[in-house]
């Protein structure tokens, strides 16, 4: 195979394959490979964590699948391992965040220094001129055709655009999402006309690694198996003070949460934040979690510069959150402060903030704060 | 485009004249070589001149070898046979082995005994002296590969038998990369085991070999019918054993002039590849290799991409080891050698066999130099700061 070709990214569920099979139906020269991201039998026996491994990232069956689907589709297809670069910079930052009493979003590092990174220079490096995946988002180009600009799925449901705001331009000029414009119900209908053995493979939800849903056990394992100390527990205390219990760590908590608390109380009480430097989880009712004003750091703006001025934007603080209108404001030093119209209901450190003008994405950035 | 082949430590093609004697075997010569009648006879017929092949290939005597599925059960059956023999006893091996022989002894290590797995030298060779050294009274076995299927540098097996042969302990060698490329003599190797596998000598997948010196005590791996002197329960699988008779005389005919025109190959392949690539380095130059083998570093290149960019201009290579999913992960092998991960990441295995050329080979060249030069160069605005670290490093 010769000049130019797209590389897709093949993960062995419904999305990436019905996208390799809409590209290959348009005849484009394709190669698909699957990424070898995280080795789940690391973990494996360590306490809180299942012995024999299993989980869902990079699991033998997902491989088996993207393999069969590429040879059913006739397209060379290969495993290729990034489970270096996984780790540096989307575990391990996973759990850092954690212990710095912030909630993560994976996913986006993984978007941003991964696939669109690591990956997508081997790819170009193999010539591909293009990176398709099977991300529900849209790229396109300004009217003037100077700028690529990431637009949200036309599925709103499915949308993941909330994953990929840190995309650059360099990243945006190679992107291919070929689901943008269609809805999960009509790749779902496609992959079962075309015969793909995935049509009917369940959505993923969960965090790819994280072995079910307990992620606080898959942390205290990995700290275990780089011999870290385990994290110290803290004090649950009150907004005045009070304390309430003692908690197991501060990574067994984010803003918002009611359950685990294992504290009694007359109310409901719900975690309104972590403060990683004393330890300290504080909790109250469910009316102090609302707050108008967030600051973020990190400021990721798609079109390239910040704007110079305030702007009017709806925001969304969290993947399943319905952007709300706001202000957006850039901060010196690649800061951002945005002010909403109404409260917004636990906005949580560590998670991004992405800003939206209708289906255009203005870009994001890493919350820090509720003010 | 028909691929151009140069994986032949991975597997090789059928010989023609394997493929003639399995395809009589599967449709005249047919039966269970158990059952007295006449099909009965004509299979065992065709299972004991394979074993006789077998036997001449490595100078053996004919009931000296035991067939089994490959290469794989062959070194189980041989460690796992005289370990069993030796409960919680002490095994020597190297940090160069094939999984086959690594992970049983892992397994082992898990089960009670003690295993001591032996380093190597830069060169990627094991010293007769340390294996002197590791050997205890409780110990039962020294396993060591006779060339590993990445490096392919030759071990100094005769010397570690004199050193298993004065301590009385029992020594394995795992021949699967040996065997039909260089003259293997298990009189002269002064062996009590050793291990072949038939797909790697132009025989068929699922076939293999153990050579069990006459008068070595060893416990079967599985039990049922009284095959192979009982050390190897269930019906053989006489048409791919007969292949893999056939594939020995022909390795054994043509061993010395194939082993002469493949290192001249291999040779010439190697100077034109550091003349022609910058930085390029052949692991285990200065040590004796298996002929048809060559394994070379390409510094700032991820082995994994050059294989693929290979593998899209139609030339198979090889790289590190894979694991379950496929991907590569950095040679134990090299490891051990003490090369760095980034390097370990940056070699390839080029492996020639009998359909190699010179005009072949010439093409793989050009085609390498342009997908190294490719790979290394640092496409202007492509995130240069995010680049893997191996290539960077």
């Amino acid at each position: 195979m010769s000049g130019a070709i797209t590389v897709i990214a093949m993960s062995g569920g419904v999305d990436s394959s019905t996208a390799a099979a809409l590209l290959h139906a348009q005849g484009e020269p394709l190669v698909g490979m699957t990424m070898q991201l995280w080795n789940q039998r690391r973990l494996a026996g360590l306490p809180g964590m299942p012995q024999p491994a299993r989980g869902r990232c990079c699991s033998l069956e997902d491989v088996h699948d993207a393999r069969r689907v590429a040879e059913q589709l006739g397209i060379p297809h290969y495993v290729v391992n990034y489970e270096e670069s996984f780790e540096r910079d989307v575990v391990a930052a996973f759990a850092a965040e954690y212990r710095a009493g912030r909630t993560p979003v994976p996913c986006s590092r993984c978007n941003t220094h991964v696939k669109f990174a690591a990956f997508a220079a081997t790819a170009r490096r193999l010539g591909a001129t293009r990176i398709a995946t099977g991300h529900y988002a849209r790229v396109s180009r300004d009217p003037a055709g100077n700028r690529y600009e990431l637009r949200r799925a036309v599925d709103a449901a499915k949308d993941q655009t909330y994953f990929l705001w840190g995309l650059t331009q360099e990243q945006l000029a190679v992107a291919c999402f070929p689901l943008g414009e269609k809805h999960k119900r009509e790749v779902r209908a496609l992959a079962a006309g075309l015969g793909l053995r995935v049509a009917d493979k369940p959505d993923s939800h969960e965090i790819c690694f994280v072995p079910g849903t307990d992620y606080a056990a898959f942390l205290d394992a990995y700290a275990a198996e780089r011999g870290e100390d385990p994290e110290p527990g803290g004090e649950l205390v009150s907004t005045d003070g009070r304390v309430l219990g003692r908690h197991r760590g501060v990574h067994h908590f984010t803003v918002g949460q009611r359950k685990g608390l294992g504290i009694a109380a007359g109310r409901p009480l719900y975690v309104l934040r972590i403060e990683a430097k004393t330890r300290r989880v504080v909790v109250g009712q469910d009316a102090e979690l609302l707050h108008r004003t967030l600051v973020a750091r990190g400021a990721h703006w798609i079109a390239g510069a910040p704007p110079s001025a305030p702007v009017r934007v709806e925001a969304r603080i969290r993947n399943r959150h319905a952007p709300a209108p706001a202000w957006a404001e850039p901060l010196p030093g690649g800061g951002l402060r945005v002010v909403f119209d109404q409260p917004q209901r636990a906005i949580t450190p560590g998670q991004a903030v992405v800003l939206y003008q209708e289906d255009l994405v203005l870009g994001g950035a890493w919350i820090d704060a509720a003010a | 485009m028909p691929a151009a082949y140069f994986d032949h430590n991975a597997t090789t093609p059928l010989a023609p004249a394997a493929w003639e004697a399995m395809r009589a075997a599967y449709f005249e010569q047919f039966g269970n070589a158990s059952s007295i009648h006449r099909q009965g006879q004509a299979a065992k017929a065709l299972l004991e001149a394979a074993r006789e092949s077998v036997a001449e290939l490595l100078g053996a005597r004919p009931a000296e070898i035991v067939f089994t599925s490959g290469g794989t059960e062959a070194d189980n059956l041989a460690i796992q046979g005289i370990a069993a023999l030796h409960p919680g006893g002490h095994l020597v091996t190297t940090q160069i082995e094939h999984p086959a022989a690594l992970n049983t002894c892992r397994e082992l290590e898990q089960r009670g005994w003690s295993v001591t797995y032996l380093p190597v030298n830069a060169q990627g060779l094991v010293s007769a002296e340390d294996v002197r050294q590791a050997l205890r009274p409780d110990t039962a076995l020294v396993s060591v590969v006779v060339a590993n299927n990445e490096t392919s540098v030759i071990q100094p097996i005769e010397e570690i038998a004199a050193v298993t042969r004065a301590a009385k302990v029992a020594l394995h060698v795992d021949a699967v990369q040996g065997a039909g490329k260089l003259p293997i003599d298990v009189r002269r190797l002064s062996c009590d085991l050793l291990s072949i596998s038939g797909h790697k000598l132009y025989g068929p997948q699922g076939t293999g070999a153990l050579y069990v010196r006459r008068g070595t005590r060893l416990q079967p791996l599985f039990y049922g019918g009284h095959h192979e002197r009982e050390r190897r329960a269930g019906t053989e699988n006489v048409p791919g054993l007969a292949g893999l008779g056939a594939a020995a005389r022909l390795a054994a005919a043509e061993l010395a002039s194939e082993a002469a025109r493949l290192t001249e190959l291999r040779d010439r392949f190697e100077r034109a590849v550091l003349a022609t690539i910058p930085l390029a380095r052949v692991i285990g130059a200065g040590a004796p290799r298996v002929p048809n083998t060559s394994n070379i570093c390409f510094p700032h290149v991820e082995g994994e991409a050059l294989v693929i960019a290979l593998d899209l201009a139609g030339f198979c290579v090889s790289t590190g080891a894979a694991c379950s999913s496929g991907a590569v992960e950095p040679s134990h092998v090299l490891l051990a050698m003490g090369l760095p991960r980034h390097e370990a990441r940056s070699c390839l295995r080029f492996s020639f066999g009998r359909s190699s050329d010179w005009p072949q080979i010439e093409a793989l060249l050009a085609a390498l130099a342009a997908a190294v030069e490719r790979l290394r160069a640092l496409s202007p605005g492509w995130q240069p700061d995010r680049e893997p670290a191996e290539a960077r490093a």
